[in-house]
């Protein structure tokens, strides 16, 4: 394994990473909030960029008008999910919360697919300049540059707001203590609405983000899949951690698959290399690097 | 005589599996119609009860381990592949008869679930929730890669089984055996949740912490539920794949397992009657959706892709309106009906 070869599998390890990333967080802030497991987190990634495409290629709307009608009907759309089939489900248990998700992500994947189909679709105009750059000896397209730059953004947008602003403090509160934080005078059920819309919105964008460097098909949704290695690794309910675990699990799913490409001829490895990791992970340190660890008294 | 109300006054009739008269008749007349059914209708139809009865032993499994000792797996679909992976490659490969194949794909996966299994020492809920999804991704892999026995994207021609001369290559014959092994997989579960080990699995269900301070090993039992689950898996997986005559990695995906805790769910969870009607819910559903389907294209021409894509879409629907408005399953509601007619005309 060359140091170049080496350089590119990490270089494009963190491109892929900080799309996990964003979509990780959208699952943390969900699960913190309301702790509902959200196995539709990869459709939501799938209804944006669809969406994105339906506005900027269908319809010929330029693309930051666009972005922000993806924002708008990611809002709405979060809003529907959350007050028809998640608020009836608040104190179910947790086997019914994980089916009702995944009974959800099936529904949405095939409104997509009869909507739009399952070919794959081509984002035109292009957003992001064509060419690529040098970094150390590694061509690199300007796009993944740019897709890695704006996640990072949004990544530090969202930590921001729920350090700073009132809204994000709520969030918080209600995560920590639901009762304590309604006794304060915190809307639980506003916060829950917020975290919904907020996860969509996050997971929008890093849809419309994959469809401008590989346009999009059905099979989007797998990016969802890959949460659970990222968020587990970081912590189930933690934000900074969901969002390195993103970065984390992207990087070793290249380094292990091109490691095991060189020295042992074996390829797809990169399609269980997180899974497997995950399982380590459960293993020896199941709250991950920043989780809570929940103590349970009788 | 039947008295108002249900009580008994022997301890041998407590425990009596079919309590009542009406059961006893109703369950018998059922087995009649099971015994009847292939002669009653044919083709299509008969490969539907063949997949009903096939999905109502790995749901009663499923049930064992999720509805009874409350252990979400999401890998029961993969260990349907194990099973039926490890009768393709004795029956074909090492030359071994059905009689052998099938019993070695119960014992091979119910290892393989006890392995994948061992998470749960640590995890519970959620965690353990995660990580039979990561074993499911896991072996949905190895059965692609694993060329030398798995076939690769090729999977395994499998031969229907025979005894002495005959073989079981009709679907009415197949059915028949089938049959057999269902009653005796349904019975032996009934039976393992009246035992010391089912009242185990429920104690550590209901308050794992009570159980374990109750004396109940929670190692043994959580790592015995997984074997039992998978046992019951891999056999079902295994008969699959000698009624479908082929065996490939596709067939055991995520999908599958999802669909067998949507049939333990809409069924009713904890309830071995509820898995079977689960089974059956689930296994007549995407049928009733073709023929539907097929009544609305003759209806509006070039609604077909349509209605194909939201096949999936329908199911995902019916789960989420199931958990929405009837979280406890037919079974409960079946019940519900029997106790309103049983006190009728003061029941309330």
């Amino acid at each position: 394994m060359t140091t170049q070869y080496f350089l590119q599998l990490v270089i494009s390890g963190l491109v892929i990473g900080s799309i996990y990333s964003a979509v990780a967080l959208g699952f943390v802030i969900i699960y913190k909030a309301t702790r509902v497991v959200n196995f539709a987190q990869g459709e939501l990634l799938m209804v944006g960029a669809y969406v994105c495409y339906a506005f900027l290629v269908q319809m010929h709307v330029p693309f930051w008008a666009a972005l922000f009608l993806t924002i708008g009907f990611s809002v709405v759309l979060a809003l529907v999910i959350e007050r028809l089939i998640l608020r009836p489900m608040i104190g179910e248990p947790i086997i019914s919360i994980i089916m009702v998700t995944i009974g959800l992500s099936l529904v949405l994947r095939s409104i997509v697919a009869a909507v739009w189909g399952t070919d794959i679709l081509i984002y035109e105009p292009k957003l992001f300049p064509q060419e690529t750059i040098s970094i150390g000896g590694v061509p690199v397209s300007l796009e993944f540059i740019w897709c890695f730059v704006l996640s990072i953004l949004l990544l530090g947008l969202f930590s921001a707001f729920f350090k700073f602003s009132k809204s994000g403090v709520a969030m918080r509160a209600a995560a920590f203590n639901q009762q304590a934080a309604q006794s304060m005078g915190i809307s639980v059920k506003y916060i829950f609405g917020l975290s919904w819309v907020i996860s969509a919105v996050i997971s929008g964008i890093g849809g419309v983000l994959i469809g401008n460097i590989n346009g999009i098909n059905t099979s989007l949704y797998h990016f969802g899949l890959k949460v659970f290695p990222a968020t587990i690794l970081g912590g189930l309910d933690s934000i900074l951690g969901a969002a390195l675990g993103g970065f984390i699990i992207g990087i070793l799913e290249n380094l292990s698959d091109g490691f095991f490409k060189s020295y042992f001829d074996l390829s797809g490895v990169k399609e269980v290399a997180p899974y497997i990791i995950l399982v380590v992970i459960l293993m020896i340190k199941p709250y991950g690097l920043f989780g809570t660890k929940e103590i349970e008294r009788v | 005589m039947h008295y108002c109300g249900d009580f008994r006054t022997t301890y041998e009739k407590d425990i009596e599996i079919l309590q009542t008269p009406t059961t006893r008749i109703g369950v018998a007349a059922f087995l009649v119609f099971l015994v009847v059914f292939p002669f009653l209708v044919k083709g299509e139809y008969l490969w539907v009860g063949l997949q009903i009865l096939i999905a109502v032993i790995g749901a009663v499994g499923l049930n064992i381990l999720t509805g009874y000792t409350g252990q979400i797996s999401l890998g029961q679909g993969a260990f349907f592949g194990v099973g039926a992976y490890t009768t393709a490659y004795m029956t074909t490969k090492m030359g071994l008869s059905f009689w052998v194949g099938v019993p070695a794909a119960g014992l091979v996966t119910a290892a393989a679930g006890m392995v994948f299994g061992i998470p749960s020492l640590r995890l519970k809920g959620l965690y353990l929730a995660i990580a039979t999804l990561a074993s499911q991704f896991i072996l949905e892999w190895v059965f692609l890669r694993w060329e030398p026995v798995t076939g690769g994207s090729f999977g395994i021609v499998v031969p229907r089984p025979s005894i002495g001369g005959y073989v079981f290559d009709s679907d009415r014959s197949f059915y028949y055996l089938v049959l057999a092994i269902t009653v005796v997989m349904v019975l032996f579960a009934v039976n393992i949740v009246r035992t010391r080990t089912g009242r185990a699995f429920m104690a550590i269900r209901d308050h794992y912490i009570s159980a374990e301070i109750m004396g109940i090993n929670l190692f043994r039992y959580r790592i015995l539920s997984f074997g039992i689950s998978s046992f019951y898996a891999g056999v079902a997986g295994a008969l699959l794949g000698h009624s479908l005559k082929y065996v490939t990695s596709e067939q055991f995906n995520l999908g599958l397992s999802v669909s067998y805790l949507a049939m333990i769910i809409i069924g009713g969870l904890g309830s071995i009657l509820g898995a079977i009607y689960g089974a059956i819910f689930m296994i007549l559903l995407p049928k009733v959706l073709t023929v539907l389907t097929t009544k609305l294209t003759m209806l509006i021409p070039g609604a077909a892709g349509l209605a194909i894509a939201m096949e999936q879409g329908v199911f995902g629907l019916i789960i989420i309106l199931f958990l929405i408005f009837e979280p406890d399953g037919l079974a409960h509601r079946w019940r519900m009906i029997k106790v309103y007619w049983k006190l009728y005309p003061f029941s309330y």
